[in-house]
Order: structure tokens, then C-alpha cells, then sequence
């Protein structure tokens, strides 16, 4: 038992010691830690938390709005086309354009809300039991696309059939 | 693309006559699976027609807005025998 529960220890040991000499192993292990939290305070502070839980930086704000589920790219330029803010870097904003953004997105139905809103309406379609509710529950597209071949979003990765004959040459 | 509104929605003619008096409506064959269901159907039973015999259905505050058609299918689902042994039970029959 003490050896099996030494190996699986082993390698990050030796990984820790690989960092620095055995003495200063601790060092090194406390130094990661260290370096970690400027970052997280950076990402808290400088990241945009704009409607919830969308953090993009380093990226133009008309992009990095995309992220948001329910934000594409038509919106996210009525957006700043609504502001008439500058396409600017998200990190260069200052919390006043944040909290203008944070407004302005929060007048559409984003996230959750979305998420929420579609799945209702899917149940909706599937408990009436009326022909696009059906295809729902099939798992086959409801806006009349042929399934002869293809549609292979709704039905997922190919299963061969046994047996099936290929076609003569 | 929906159906403009100021054409408002389409109902066949028999089935707007009926519309004031719901009774009549019940248990009733429809064939025009093309109409839409007026808010004035709720809580009949009719029977909708899909190109064979009719199937029964029960309309809801839910199905208001959407067509008869869609709520009696057109085909039948083919059913794929997923593997060798159910297959053979398939057969026998």
C-alpha cells in the first residue's frame, strides 16, 4: 500500500524539483501562488464583466461583445452604433463606457434569460405535440430541410449500418 | 417569412362560419389542415384529416396560432432496426 500511494507522489515531486535545487522547492512552489493573484486581480479589474459572466479582454470591444450569449455580430455594432462609442480595446475602457455598456446590453434578452426563453418555447412545441414539436423530439430539423443525406448537426456523428450494401460500380 | 397582418390570419370559409358556435365544430372531420386554429376552437375535439383516416385532437389554449395540419402527421416514421436480434424478430413477423 505505501508503495503504491508513494508512486502517484513521485512524479510531482520530482516536478517540484525540477523547478529549483530540493532546497528551494518551496520557494518555487510559493512563488506560482504569488504570481497568480496580480493576475486574477488584473483579469477582476481590468476584464469586462459586461451582462454576467462574459470576462473577453485584449480583444476590440465590438468583438469581444460577442461573446455574450445572444450578442452577435449585428448587435454588438447597433451597440456601440447606439452609443457611438469608439471601437476601442476592451482593457482601454474606463468604468464609466463600462457601465454605459453594461446599460445598454441589459436591454436585450441575454444568457440565461435567452437560453431560458428558447428551451420554454421548444417545450412548448414538444408538449402540444404539433409537427415541429415532433421533430424536436426526433432529434430531425423542423424547417422542412431534406434528411435523405446530410443534417448531420441534428443527427449527430454517422453510425454505419450493418449489413448495407454498397452500391456496384 | 410569416404571413403579412393585415390580412389577418387565414381561416377556410366553412370553418369561420363556424366560429360562433362552437358546438357544431365538435367531434367534427376537418380536412383543411391549412386553417388556423381561432382562439374561438379552444376546448373542442376535432378530427383532422391526414391523407388517410383522421386523427383525433384535442385543441388547447396552446395550439392557438398554429395550422390544423400540424398536429396530424403526414407520414408514418420509419422505424430502423437498430441491430441484428431485434431484426430477425422483425422477420418473423
Amino acid at each position: 500500500m505505501a508503495q503504491t500511494l508513494a508512486t502517484p507522489v513521485a512524479p510531482s515531486l520530482s516536478l517540484i524539483c525540477n523547478r529549483g535545487g530540493s532546497s528551494v522547492s518551496p520557494f518555487s512552489t510559493l512563488s506560482f501562488p504569488v504570481a497568480t493573484p496580480p493576475k486574477l486581480q488584473g483579469l477582476s479589474i481590468r476584464c469586462a464583466r459586461v451582462g454576467g459572466v462574459e470576462i473577453p479582454n485584449n480583444k476590440r470591444i465590438e468583438y469581444s461583445l460577442q461573446y455574450i450569449h445572444g450578442v452577435g455580430r449585428t448587435r454588438a455594432r447597433q451597440i456601440l452604433c447606439d452609443l457611438s462609442m469608439e471601437n476601442k480595446i476592451t482593457k482601454d475602457l474606463s468604468e464609466e463606457e463600462l457601465s454605459t455598456l453594461r446599460d445598454e446590453v441589459s436591454k436585450y434578452m441575454i444568457e440565461g434569460d435567452l437560453r431560458r426563453f428558447n428551451a420554454l418555447n421548444i417545450r412548448r412545441l414538444k408538449e402540444i405535440q404539433c409537427y415541429r414539436g415532433m421533430r424536436h423530439i426526433q432529434g430531425l430539423p423542423c424547417r422542412g430541410q431534406h434528411t435523405k443525406n446530410n443534417c448531420r448537426t441534428l443527427k449527430g456523428k454517422r453510425v454505419a449500418i450493418a449489413g448495407k450494401k454498397k452500391a456496384p460500380r | 417569412m410569416g404571413r403579412s397582418l393585415w390580412k389577418g390570419i387565414f381561416v377556410d370559409a366553412f370553418l369561420s362560419k363556424i366560429k360562433d358556435r362552437k358546438d357544431l365544430l365538435a367531434n367534427k372531420k376537418v380536412w383543411s389542415r391549412r386553417s388556423s386554429i381561432l382562439p374561438e376552437f379552444v376546448n373542442t375535439t376535432v378530427r383532422i384529416y391526414n391523407g388517410k383516416n383522421f386523427v383525433r385532437s384535442k385543441i388547447t389554449e396552446d395550439k392557438v396560432g398554429h395550422k390544423f395540419g400540424e398536429f396530424a402527421l403526414t407520414r408514418k416514421r420509419k422505424i430502423h432496426r437498430a441491430n441484428t436480434a431485434p431484426a430477425k424478430k422483425g422477420g418473423k413477423k
